[in-house]
Formats: C-alpha cells, structure tokens, sequence
C-alpha cells in the first residue's frame, strides 16, 4: 500500500570519494545531471543512491554523472 | 589505511624529507636552487595543482585547491621557495589527518553494526557444507553451532537451545527455542547446536533487512545536515574571496595610499594561514558522523530509525498516540480473574478446559493454556458448539454449559453481574451457576513506565486510540495515566483524529503515532513519526513506520526520544564548536595573530575533537 519503491527507478552505487565536502559536492553534480531525479550521497558508507527519471537510460546517466562528478571531483569514483 | 593513504603518506614523508634536507645543501646557482624546492613541491602538490587546473578549465568555482595553488605559486614566483613547499606540505598534512580520522571512525562505526553473517553451515545428505548465506534456499536445512550467528530465518526442526538476540532486539537475556520456534537471523547461538529449516531467502531475512535499513538510514538527511551543505555551499567561496581579497588589498592600500611598504609576501601568508583555516570539513563531517553513531547507537538498543530525519523529529516530540492491543497491551488473550461461586477456582478451570479442549476459539485456547495441565480425553463424554454462544459438554457425568449470557440465559440460568473490564465467560453445571471467567488482554510489564518516561521526558499528552469498547480502553487509560482516550474507533477514525492532533499542535512539535497492526499503517504514515512494533507487527506497519521497535518494548519509545536528544545536542555542539574556533582563528589569522601552526589546529584539531565527540552518540546504553 505505501511501497513507492516501484514506480520509481532507484539504485545504489558503491562510491569512493576523500572528504565529506566532496561527497556534497559529488550530489549536487549528479543532481543536476540530466537523467536524474535525484541523488543522494551517504559519506558514511560511501555510497550514492540515484533516482532516474521515468524512461532514462540508467547505464547512459551513470556515465555521465561520473564525468560530471570527476569534473568537480577528480579524486571521485563511482563503481558501475 | 587505505592504499591512497599509504601513498599520500609517503608523498608527505618525503618532501619532508627532501625539504629538510635542502637546508644542508649549499648553492648559489639560482636555478639549482629552484629545482631543489621544486622536486618536494610537486611531490607533495601534484594533485592540488592538477585539480587546480581542472577546475579552471571546468569553470567551478572557487575551491581550496585552486587557492592552495595560486597561493604557492604566488610564493615561488616571489622567490620565497620554501614557504611556497612548506603551505603546501602543511596543507597536505592536514588533509591527511583529516581522512585517517574520518576513515577510522567510520569504520569503527560501521564495525559496530555489523551482524552480517558471512557463512552458513547448509546440510545435504547428512553433509555440512559451507557456503555463502545467498546460496541458501528456502527450506534447506541449515546447522547453527554454539557461538555462530544464525545465518537465516527459519523454524527449528532439531535440537533445543538460548539465543543471544541483542543484536536485534538489545534485550541482554537470552531467549530459549525448541524444535517448532521460529528463529530469525542475526541472533547467536549460546548453548547447544541447532538445526534449521530455512523459510526465507538471505536477501529477505531479518538480519539483511535490519542492516539495509541502518545503512541507508543516513541517506534520509536531517534538517541539520541540509544546513551545513547549504552552509558550506556559500561558507567556502565566500572565505575564498576573502582570502584574496586579504592578500592583495592590504599591500596595494599600504603601497599606494599610505606609501608603505609593498609587503606583498606578508599578506600572502596571511591569506594562507585564512585558508588553511578555512575548511568546512569539520562541520560536514561531523554532523552526519554524529547521526550514523546515534542510529547505530539506537539500533544496539533495539531501536531501528530509518533516517537522520527521524532522529531529529523525535528529539521534539511533544505528544505520543498509541494504539492499544498489542502497543501497550501483549496483543495476546489471557485468563485474567476467576469468580468462582458453588465451585473451587480450580475445579472452575478445569471444567472450562476440559468444554474447551476442542475450541479453536483464541478465548477459548485461552484458558486451556491456563489450566495448562494435560486434557485426558477419556473423560470427555461430547461436546457440542452452539455458535455465537458458546459449547455443550458432557464432562465426566456433568452437563457443562460454558459461554456469554446469551447461552445461559437461553437455559434460565441467572448469571451473577461483574463490572470488571473484558470478557466473560460464565459456567454451569446440570442447570446451576457455577461462576465465571475473565479473559483479557494483558498490559506489558513495562508499560506503565513507559508512558510515565515519556512524561519525564517534555511529552505534553498522551493518547490512546482503540477499535476496542470503551470500558476497557478507560481502564487500561487509567491504569496506565493516559491523558486522553478515544475508543470504540474504526480505523479511519484514527486517521481523521491524528489529522485533528496535527492541526492543533505547534509546528516545531512532534506528534509520535505507535501501532503495530495493518490498519494502524495509515496513520503511521501520516503522524510526524511512526513507531511500529518490530516482532508482533504487520509487515504494512513497519514498512510505514520511520522507526521499528525490536523487541515491541514500549519502554523504548522514551529510550529512542533520549537518544535522539543526545545526538541532537551533540550536532549543536559540533556546529557552534566548530563554527565559534573557525571565526576566531579567521580573525585572528587576517590580524596577523595566528601563524600557521594555529591554523592547522583550527583546521584537522577542531576536526578530530568534533569526529571524537560525535562517537559519544553511539553510546546509549545509560539514557
């Protein structure tokens, strides 16, 4: 009855980043990623969970949040 | 370590080395000179001056790197090598520090938490095998020896033994199971080996499900840790610029209008000394470190909260609703008093259980497990179920008629009026009253406490919602000093009356809704927090709930909004600790007053003091 999870396109991504600073940085960059609904990153346990908008490609997006996240972050890496 | 670690280590040890070493070597040639600072420049920089470079032809904004870098090769192109190669190293240092420290705590934290399995003992033809728990299919059979995590839920089909649940439940005593008990994964085996029918996959067993929640609880971002990212989004290029602004203005205003010196290096320093000091890191580090140790504190206790958030709204609850069967009573029917007339209590009871040995009737099994003795069915004669009544029994040479007042009254026998709360059943024999039955619901052992921690503990009211009738509701309201009781309730009339409690409440407030069943979902969905029972409650509840009770204690909702309080007032101290020695040493750095050794202090000290303060949340064991 409250099981969301299915009509949205969500997945977790194993992550490696520095300092907590750059994960921010590495959320806001997949946030504004086209493709992306939204992203949240857990430095914690480093990792980056992504919501896709309806239809996208996650495989497509995911490479280009990498280039974008090395772009603010070049220390960055996201397992695909 | 990790392997970056290791490398940026040594990076750091040998410019060090090689710096210090510049000091013995003796040169006059200017461009010797230059490719001897040069060498532990790039050594320890490298990385600074390439994203430097990246972020230039990125066009980000302003980030300590590019700083970092315009700031060294500001002083090497002065000629002052060696302070250029020592910021450097300095900031490199810090840098270092800061993620040994944070790598550490997390994987303290992180080490704490984990109940994960790695292995599971599967049977196969009178063989043991290990293998990975997620090979493991539903209903194999799996061995669990003594000091062994139980790998997967399942019911167990041979041997008897305690199990450590602390894991899950933070209950210290052991529980005791036996061949036909459930078990679920994640507990430890005390005393003897077991074997185990599995009944769910790994993926869906209990301990799985447990530590994806804690994993991914952080990800629920609290109010707090949103106003550190915004506060660092403005906070770092703001003293970025300031920093500039610090090293070329003063010099310029000294040189031009008061025909000073032009002590462009001074300055420059200064700036840097600002930047060493300027980095958020302490703040966006500490907070959601400060989080993860409370959720991981609470789930030690048995307390799962699925999100930062959460953590921060309980810290402000003010009013708590309860559902009541199986939230504040054990949600388990139970012989409650015997009001015997003609005949003994015993010979009451026995007479009952002997009419109802049959009954799939909860009552009904009721009070067989009370008279808890074996039935010998030779001296049941018939019985006979009237529907909606009760049960017709020949026991021994006696007509047993057990049942409401409906049955009796159909037979003309008189029944003697109780007031007592729940429900009755009345016994005759041979046409005369024999005596009756209560049967309720009993409340938990800890319920009573609970409700008077909350009161303890800044809550404004309590309230009970029930479908249950009124008389009872009142009487376990009163006994246990529930401010305010609505009973008789549909389960859409919990809903609009936690619609009209949120309305009233201030916004700063929360409003806790505890439940446990399928129609309490909707309305743990909808209060500020929902609480469910973990163990007695549906699957829908706890999939709405934001925060699960492991054990169904209702003790624990007090435990969970101290815990909550704790790391919240932690969080305060870490942001205006930090924030507070950020300032200062700012000023104190653009005065002139703070060298650069105060500026690491300001930078990795403060850090580490607020990364060893924010593990003080794990500790929970004393609220």
């Amino acid at each position: 009855m409250f099981n969301m999870e299915d009509t949205y396109m969500k997945k977790t991504y194993k992550i490696d980043v520095d300092c907590a600073n750059c994960a921010n940085k590495m959320e806001e960059a997949a946030k504004k990623t086209a493709g992306v609904k939204n992203a949240v990153v857990n430095f914690m346990t480093l990792k980056m969970n992504v919501e896709f908008e309806e239809g996208a490609d996650c495989k497509e997006v995911m490479k280009e949040v990498l280039s974008n996240c090395k772009k603010v972050e070049s220390d960055c890496e996201i397992f695909l | 370590m990790s392997s970056k670690q290791k490398k940026n280590l040594i990076r750091i040890i040998i410019s060090l080395i090689l710096l210090v070493g510049n000091h013995f070597i003796r040169t006059d040639d200017p461009l010797i000179r230059f490719v001897l600072y040069m060498i532990p420049y790039f050594i320890v920089g490298y990385d600074i001056l390439y994203k430097a470079l990246l972020s230039i032809k990125n066009r980000e904004s302003f980030d300590e790197n590019f700083l970092m870098a315009v700031a060294t090769v500001g002083a090497v192109a002065l000629g002052e090598y060696q302070e250029g190669v020592e910021v450097m190293l300095f900031y490199q240092i810090g840098e270092w520090f800061q993620s040994y420290a944070v790598g550490r705590s997390r994987k303290n934290i992180a080490a704490l938490m984990d109940i994960r399995p790695d292995y599971a003992n599967l049977e196969k033809n009178g063989e043991i095998e290990q293998v990975d728990p997620d090979e493991v299919e539903v209903g194999d059979i799996i061995v669990v020896k003594v000091g062994e995590r139980i790998p997967i839920d399942g019911i167990v089909t041979d041997g008897e033994t305690s199990l450590n649940t602390a894991a899950l439940t933070g209950e210290s005593r052991p529980r005791d199971v036996r061949e036909g008990d459930e078990v679920i994964s994640g507990c430890i085996n005390l005393t003897s080996l077991i074997r185990i029918r599995t009944t769910k996959e790994f993926g869906e067993s209990t301990v799985s499900k447990v530590l994806d929640l804690i994993e991914n609880a952080t990800s629920n971002k609290s109010k707090s840790e949103d106003f550190i990212s915004k506060f660092a989004r403005y906070y770092t290029p703001i003293v970025c610029y300031c920093a500039l602004a610090l090293a070329i203005i003063p010099p310029l205003v000294s040189r031009y209008l008061l025909h000073g010196d032009f002590n462009f290096y001074r300055w420059i320093f200064r700036a840097l000394t600002f930047l060493v000091i300027s980095c958020p890191c302490a703040l966006v580090i500490s907070i959601p470190l400060t989080f993860f140790a409370g959720i991981g504190g609470a789930s030690r206790a048995g307390v799962l909260i699925k999100g930062s958030n959460y953590l921060e709204a309980l810290s402000k609850t003010k009013y708590v609703a309860f559902d009541k069967t199986g939230t504040v009573t054990l949600g388990i029917f139970e012989v409650t008093t015997i009001h015997n007339s003609g005949f003994s209590k015993e010979e009451l009871l026995e007479y009952a259980a002997y009419a109802e040995a049959y009954s799939n009737h909860p009552i009904g099994r009721s009070i067989v497990r009370e008279y808890g003795k074996e039935i010998d069915n030779e001296r049941i004669r018939s019985i006979r179920e009237i529907a909606g009544k009760g049960i017709e029994a020949l026991i021994d040479d006696k007509k047993i008629l057990i049942g409401n007042e409906k049955l009796m009254a159909d037979h003309n026998i008189t029944v003697e009026e109780c007031h007592d709360e729940g429900t009755i059943v009345h016994l005759a024999t041979d046409g005369s009253y024999k005596g009756h039955i209560h049967i309720g619901d009993k409340i938990k052992d800890t319920a009573e406490q609970a409700i008077s921690d909350l009161k303890n503990n800044g809550v404004k009211k309590t309230v009970m919602l029930t479908g249950d009738e009124k008389k009872t509701a009142e009487s376990v309201a009163a006994k246990l000093k529930i401010d305010e009781v609505f009973s008789q309730l549909l389960p859409q009339d919990k809903v609009s009356i936690v619609e009209k409690l949120l309305k009233q409440k201030d916004e700063k407030e929360t409003l806790v809704f505890v439940g446990d069943g399928i129609n309490d979902a909707p309305v743990i969905a909808l209060a500020d927090v929902g609480i469910a029972m973990g163990s007695l409650g549906s699957d829908a509840a706890i999939e709405a709930a934001d925060v699960v009770l492991m054990d169904d204690d209702p003790i624990k909702i007090a435990k969970a909004i101290k815990i909550s309080r704790k790391c919240m007032a932690i969080v305060y101290e870490n942001i205006i600790f930090a924030i507070a020695v950020k300032i200062i040493t700012l000023i104190l750095s653009a005065l002139g007053i703070a060298q650069m050794w105060l500026a690491i202090f300001a930078d990795v000290g403060v850090m580490v003091i607020a990364v060893i303060n924010a593990i003080r949340a794990l500790g929970v064991k004393d609220l």
